[in-house]
């Protein structure tokens, strides 16, 4: 005789929701007690392993989505999963993999940089005590504060602070790494210092979600893009994605102008702009090396031709209609 | 770790963790070596240290004819035993609840200023876990507080005057072991009405962003309560107010001990830390940290 017992469910389901997103968001919405809505229907996926920039004005939600997706906030609407789990639900399990730099390093002033760091290392319930020092001691060498691991905080320099704040992000590995404006007051050599930290994570396979307002830092550390702009996502996609969604444009530097123009338009350029030395045309779906043959073949005297690629200031007036605050 | 799969969490999170008792007092450890080796909290406690000196070589000095005087002072010239005793009566009103009010207002205003509360909170922590070792390093202040005046008394005492059998307030004499139980019992007692308010100060702490707010209606919550406890004309309510039963203590020197007082201030400080508490909590889990 058999008996048949229902298996008990289990603290760890083992069918998480399908998703290849280590985060996604759905509507996520915070309207403050005041009345101002911060963020408003957000829509967000990072994939995996993306160096992903959040990129917007002071002002523009960066900070409160990011509270929000740690747990500090609670959204007025919307839902939103981190490493494919249900937040803020799944916080106590999800958040140990998940290293966070909030609105610039915040630590006891009292106490050194090790010290600091063993107080955050104490709180995680996840990690066992005996290798505390140890997981200290190399998150500090990580980003080259041991010489001054025994040093008071209220002594460290900006870019020191900064450092021990990201030294707390990565006291033990992590999947997702969560930085909000971590170059912000940084002298030229510590910004430098920081975002070589970020491309090593980066490049360990750790998924980094980078709130800047700075178009320079997205550019050179990220390969996937958000735009905010007044709590509104305006773009998503691939850094790429993002230069062709504002057009990539070809100069033809001639003296035959209206000859290359229409070379350019049969090869599937926009409306080229015919001028007195050139044409000028978005890139579109043509091919620019195609191009060049097509101009030869068609005996058209070409002095230079160049392929412009905007930059992401470029891109964001042409997304917003307006200038972008600009710190470098 | 993979990149491919981001869903870490099928592979169990228990195989680093440890046992979650284990967790909680690394974390409580953590807390109470913040508490005990910041040097304002130290200073605090190096001062009311001081007080039973103070009163000893004042009593030394001007030695209070028998009869005259408040309470125990009379006892600290028949034998020094009573000094760190008759401290706690004069440190009582004030002095206690303020430094009290210090410690207590900045758990969570303190962290929430400075930033550290973000970090606490994303480890994460959980914020009731939070909350409870906040309390416990309040709590744990609040004894220290007490035992520093007791010990610092008894030492003083024995010092500056005689020491052998105590004759406690009743007139019974009872030898020098029996006195210290008495001592350590007015000690946990004492630490209890301290941690009352603080529960009251952890509340406050958990509604501002500024400590010195919290700290300050803490202190204002511990003077109005005696003010209105000393007003006759409104007896009817003094039997709720905290500091009422404060001064049950005398009532542990007698012989046999008297509960009655004793019992109705614990229960009474029993409620307040329940709805203090509650409140604190009901506050810490729901606000949004926006500091």
């Amino acid at each position: 005789m058999t008996t048949v017992v229902s298996r008990p469910t289990t603290t760890f389901p083992t069918a998480p929701s399908r998703t290849d997103a280590v985060l996604r968001t759905e509507g996520l919405t915070k309207q403050f007690p005041g009345g101002q809505v911060a963020v408003d229907g957000l829509n967000l996926a990072v994939p995996p392993g993306a160096v992903f920039g959040f990129l917007g004005p002071n002002g523009s939600g960066k900070t409160t989505t990011i509270r929000m997706l740690l747990g500090l906030i609670t959204p007025t609407e919307g839902s939103f999963e981190l490493l494919g789990r249900p937040m803020p639900d799944a916080a106590a399990q999800v958040l140990p993999h998940v290293g966070a730099l909030i609105e610039g390093p915040a630590f006891y002033p009292y106490l050194s940089g090790r010290d600091n760091l063993l107080r955050l290392d104490a709180a995680d319930r996840t990690v066992g005590g005996r290798a505390a020092r140890q997981r200290v001691d190399e998150a500090l060498d990580r980003v080259g504060l041991a010489a001054a691991a025994t040093k008071r905080y209220r002594a460290y320099s900006l870019g020191m602070r900064q450092r021990l704040g990201l030294a707390a992000a990565l006291l033990r590995p992590r999947e997702l790494l969560v930085l909000d404006e971590p170059t912000n007051g940084l002298d030229p050599q510590g910004t430098r210092e920081v975002r070589a930290i970020i491309r090593d994570v980066g490049a360990g396979g750790t998924t980094v979600f980078l709130s800047s307002h700075l178009l320079t830092e997205v550019e050179q550390v990220c390969s996937h893009v958000g735009v905010m702009n007044h709590g509104r996502l305006i773009f998503s996609g691939e850094l790429g994605e993002l230069r062709r969604a504002a057009g990539t444009r070809v100069r033809v530097d001639t003296s035959r102008p209206a000859a290359a123009a229409a070379v350019l338009h049969q090869r599937g350029t926009g409306e080229p702009d015919i001028r007195a030395n050139g044409v000028v045309a978005d890139l579109e779906e043509a091919d620019s090396e195609q191009l060049v043959e097509a101009l030869v073949i068609a005996g058209v005297p070409v002095r230079q031709f160049i392929v412009e690629q905007p930059d992401l200031e470029d891109v964001f007036v042409e997304l917003t209609g307006e200038g972008f605050d600009v710190d470098q | 770790m993979s990149t491919s799969n981001p869903l870490v969490l099928d592979r169990p999170a228990v195989a680093v963790a440890d046992r979650p008792s284990r967790a909680t007092v690394r974390f409580l450890r953590s807390e109470l070596r913040l508490v005990f080796r910041r040097r304002r909290n130290l200073a605090m406690l190096a001062v009311l240290a001081a007080a039973p000196v103070l009163l000893g070589v004042i009593v030394r000095l001007t030695s209070p004819a028998a009869g005259e005087g408040p309470p125990l002072l009379n006892q600290v010239t028949q034998n020094g035993f009573f000094l760190g005793l008759a401290s706690l009566v004069f440190a009582s009103p004030l002095f206690l609840p303020m430094v009290m009010a210090v410690v207590s207002g900045d758990s969570v205003a303190g962290e929430a200023s400075s930033g550290t509360l973000r970090n606490l909170l994303v480890v994460p922590t959980g914020r009731t876990r939070l909350l409870l070792v906040k309390y416990a390093g309040v709590a744990a202040y609040a004894l220290a507080c007490i035992a520093v005046i007791v010990v610092s008394g008894l030492i003083t005492g024995w010092l500056l005057f005689p020491a052998g059998d105590v004759v406690l307030l009743s007139g019974a004499p009872v030898s020098l072991v029996e006195a210290l139980g008495r001592a350590t019992l007015v000690t946990v007692y004492m630490a209890v009405m301290l941690a009352t308010l603080g529960a009251i100060g952890l509340f406050f702490s958990t509604l501002t962003e500024v400590p010195m707010g919290a700290m300050a209606a803490t202190v204002t919550v511990a003077v109005v309560s005696q003010i209105l406890d000393a007003i006759p004309q409104i007896e009817v309510i003094h039997e709720y107010l905290h500091p009422h039963w404060w001064l049950a203590f005398m009532d542990l020197l007698r012989e046999p001990m008297l509960f009655d007082n004793v019992r109705t201030g614990l229960l009474v400080s029993a409620a307040y830390i329940a709805v203090f508490g509650s409140l604190a909590w009901a506050r810490l889990t729901t606000k949004d940290v926006t500091s």
